[in-house]
């Protein structure tokens, strides 16, 4: 079964701050990690193929510091990592990152499953995986808590809701994106380390995939991303005191001319 | 300080402490309040290849060794068992006496045995344990009284052993047993016996003042028939393969304590840093940090001693009992201060068991009793000093 599995790298976001002058994020000595929900979605990718046998290639668009987000998928057991890097992809909105991520993996070539985690925590749009399937024209299932059965033709998957779950069916290749509760990602093995420090990455541009500059990076982004801010914190509410009757004909008095509005 | 790690020791370095932080200290406290062995958590740092970093490529570990060398990687699991212990010292020492039971038949294991028994150790699919100790003979191992007789093809092993170090949940033991009760100490041979074998059972499970996430089990050998070949080495060298094998463990045992002391110090200054009394934090009092200031000093004294003799036995030296058996007295006794001390800096809280302070402490004592008493370790480094004098 050949894999492919999406990540990103992402800043440790619990420990970024905003600077408040200009409302962007202060990147500077904040540690970079693979986006949590991709974790899941390489740990996936590994079990299956510790059953079934087949490849797993971990794939990033990012800058070239995003190499070691690869790395650190090799120790954990992934075969073969590929970088998708040119100057071209920057200013990206998921549109242009998803086809370029699409268009990666039409190079690529041969695979079954696609993997990516749910939504990348500094985004949090959770388009990409979606935008993906759409532009290689495969099915997608989202928010997948579980794969069930799965062979090279076919797979049936627990897709998360708010109010429990769905059980699909659906035909390969097939893209899914993974929640948290699919499984618990391992620690990298000493080897697995080792390995990561020897792999040969391969990088590719925008020549690579065949895509032209209208296509990709901020011109091909129909969305941009116009200011980023901190909203103003809800003032407190009003605290109704005294006995139990009271408050209740308080409470009720504050809310009939909501009611009737 | 820099000790000048390899890439791959950094690796292990920054592995266990993963490990420790990710998979150890959430369940150190039930493990310890329970008294209960969890091999989920065993299972997470054989998966991470630790077992594999003393054992050699051919026989399945991670280890190259020069072709005339029998023992490396020490300095390696002194690491690995630092970072486990700093989190949790019952853990540590299942993984480190796992390395202790594997190393009398790297030490003497022919290739046969080799192959058979040192995959399964280096993947953490078994664990060894080392048999040695029984209720007449502690220290004084001359007294042991467990027979190994021979019988045709195989041997009869007779006799009881106590407060063994994963007995029970290992496959794999190394048993020290008396062949011939006329030689006195050439009469005593080291074997393998496998869990499972008819006549080999389990006795009590020990209920102990700390390392209890450690299973600590009576061996009891009736009528046990083991085939000859595991016999390990030569009739009569039980006691060579027994101070070998120690000498090369020693700086693990060196290395749980170390990782102890260095765990009660991280939470110690912490605490002091965060508990205010007369109107500011203790750590600004000056008796407070001097004592912070002797315990990190002790510690940083016990590493250097402990990096040094694992370096010298990686680079392939066997003429080590007194820098091995030094390393064991300088890092358990300075567990032990440092760990007291932690709890007294802790003050109230440090006694109450809803603090972590206590169980450092509780944890640290056997430090200072298994794999040789202090009392031995000192006794051996005196006589090797007199030795050295006297070739002069």
């Amino acid at each position: 079964m050949n894999i492919i599995v999406c990540v990103k790298q992402v800043p440790e976001t619990t420990k970024v701050k905003i600077n408040p002058e200009t409302n962007t994020l202060i990147r500077e000595g904040v540690k970079s990690i693979i986006n949590p929900f991709d974790m899941y979605a390489i740990e996936e990718a590994i079990r299956l193929k510790e059953r079934f046998g087949g490849k797993v290639t971990v794939i990033t668009m990012g800058p070239p510091q995003a190499e070691s987000a690869l790395r650190e998928a090799i120790s954990m057991g992934a075969d073969e990592a590929v970088l998708i890097c040119d100057r071209a992809f920057a200013g990206s909105d998921t549109w242009a990152t998803s086809f370029t991520l699409a268009s990666a993996i039409k190079k690529i070539g041969d695979y079954n499953l696609i993997i990516c985690g749910k939504q990348a925590s500094d985004g949090d749009t959770a388009q990409v995986g979606p935008g993906i399937s759409v532009h290689l024209d495969i099915p997608q299932v989202t928010y997948v808590k579980k794969i069930e059965e799965i062979t090279d033709k076919k797979a049936r998957v627990e897709r998360m809701t708010e109010e429990g779950y769905e059980v699909i069916e659906a035909p390969l290749p097939l893209l899914i994106s993974v929640v948290k509760e699919i499984n618990e990602p391992r620690i990298p093995s000493l080897r697995g380390m080792m390995k990561a420090k020897k792999a040969e990455i391969k990088s590719l541009g925008a020549k690579d995939i065949a895509v032209d500059s209208e296509q990709v990076g901020l011109k091909g982004s129909p969305t941009q991303v116009v200011k980023i801010f901190t909203p103003v914190p809800r003032k407190g509410g009003q605290i109704l005191q005294g006995d139990t009757a009271d408050v209740v004909n308080k409470l009720a008095e504050l809310l009939k001319p909501e009611i009737s509005a | 300080m820099d000790y000048f790690l390899n890439e791959e020791q950094m690796m292990i370095k920054e592995l266990c402490h993963r490990i420790a932080e990710e998979k150890v200290r959430p369940v150190t406290a039930e493990l310890d309040e329970k008294d209960e062995f969890s091999w989920d958590v065993i299972k997470a740092i054989a998966q991470a290849d630790l077992f594999a970093i003393f054992i050699p490529q051919e026989y399945g570990g991670t280890l190259s060794l020069a072709p005339n060398q029998k023992i490396g990687g020490v300095l390696d699991v002194c690491i690995a068992t630092e970072e486990i212990s700093r989190a949790c010292g019952g853990i540590a020492v299942s993984y480190a006496a796992s390395v202790l039971g594997s190393f009398p038949i790297l030490i003497q294991g022919t290739e046969e045995q080799k192959k058979k028994y040192l995959p399964d150790l280096a993947s953490g699919k078994k664990l060894a344990a080392f048999g040695l100790t029984e209720p007449e003979a502690g220290s004084d191992v001359s007294a042991i009284k467990t027979s190994a007789t021979k019988d045709g093809d195989y041997y009869i092993l007779n006799g009881t052993k106590h407060f063994i170090t994963n007995g029970g949940e290992a496959e794999i033991y190394t048993i020290i047993a008396m062949t011939d009760k006329n030689k006195g100490p050439r009469g005593v041979s080291a074997f393998i016996v496998e869990k499972g074998t008819p006549g080999f059972a389990f006795g009590k499970k020990e209920n102990k003042m700390g390392i209890r996430a450690s299973a600590t089990r009576e061996l009891i050998f009736t009528d046990c028939k083991i085939p000859k070949e595991n016999l390990l080495g030569k009739e009569g060298m039980g006691f060579i393969v027994t101070m070998r094998t120690f000498d090369m463990s020693r700086p693990g045992v060196a290395a749980q304590a170390l990782g102890l002391a260095q765990g009660a110090l991280d939470i110690t200054l912490q605490y002091a840093k965060q508990r205010h009394q007369f109107g500011r934090s203790i750590s600004s009092f000056q008796g407070i940090q001097w004592m912070l200031a002797d315990m990190a000093t002790q510690i940083e004294a016990a590493r250097a001693l402990i990096y040094a003799t694992a370096r010298m036995i990686d680079s392939g030296i066997t003429n080590v009992a007194k820098e091995s058996a030094m390393t064991k007295l300088f890092a358990s006794d300075t567990a032990m201060r440092v760990t007291t001390d932690c709890v007294q800096i802790f003050g109230g809280y440090g006694y109450m068991k809803d603090y972590p302070a206590e169980k450092y402490m509780r944890d640290a004592k056997i430090t200072q009793i298994y794999e040789g008493t202090n009392q031995i370790q000192r006794n051996i480094i005196a006589l090797q000093m007199i030795k050295e004098m006297a070739n002069k």
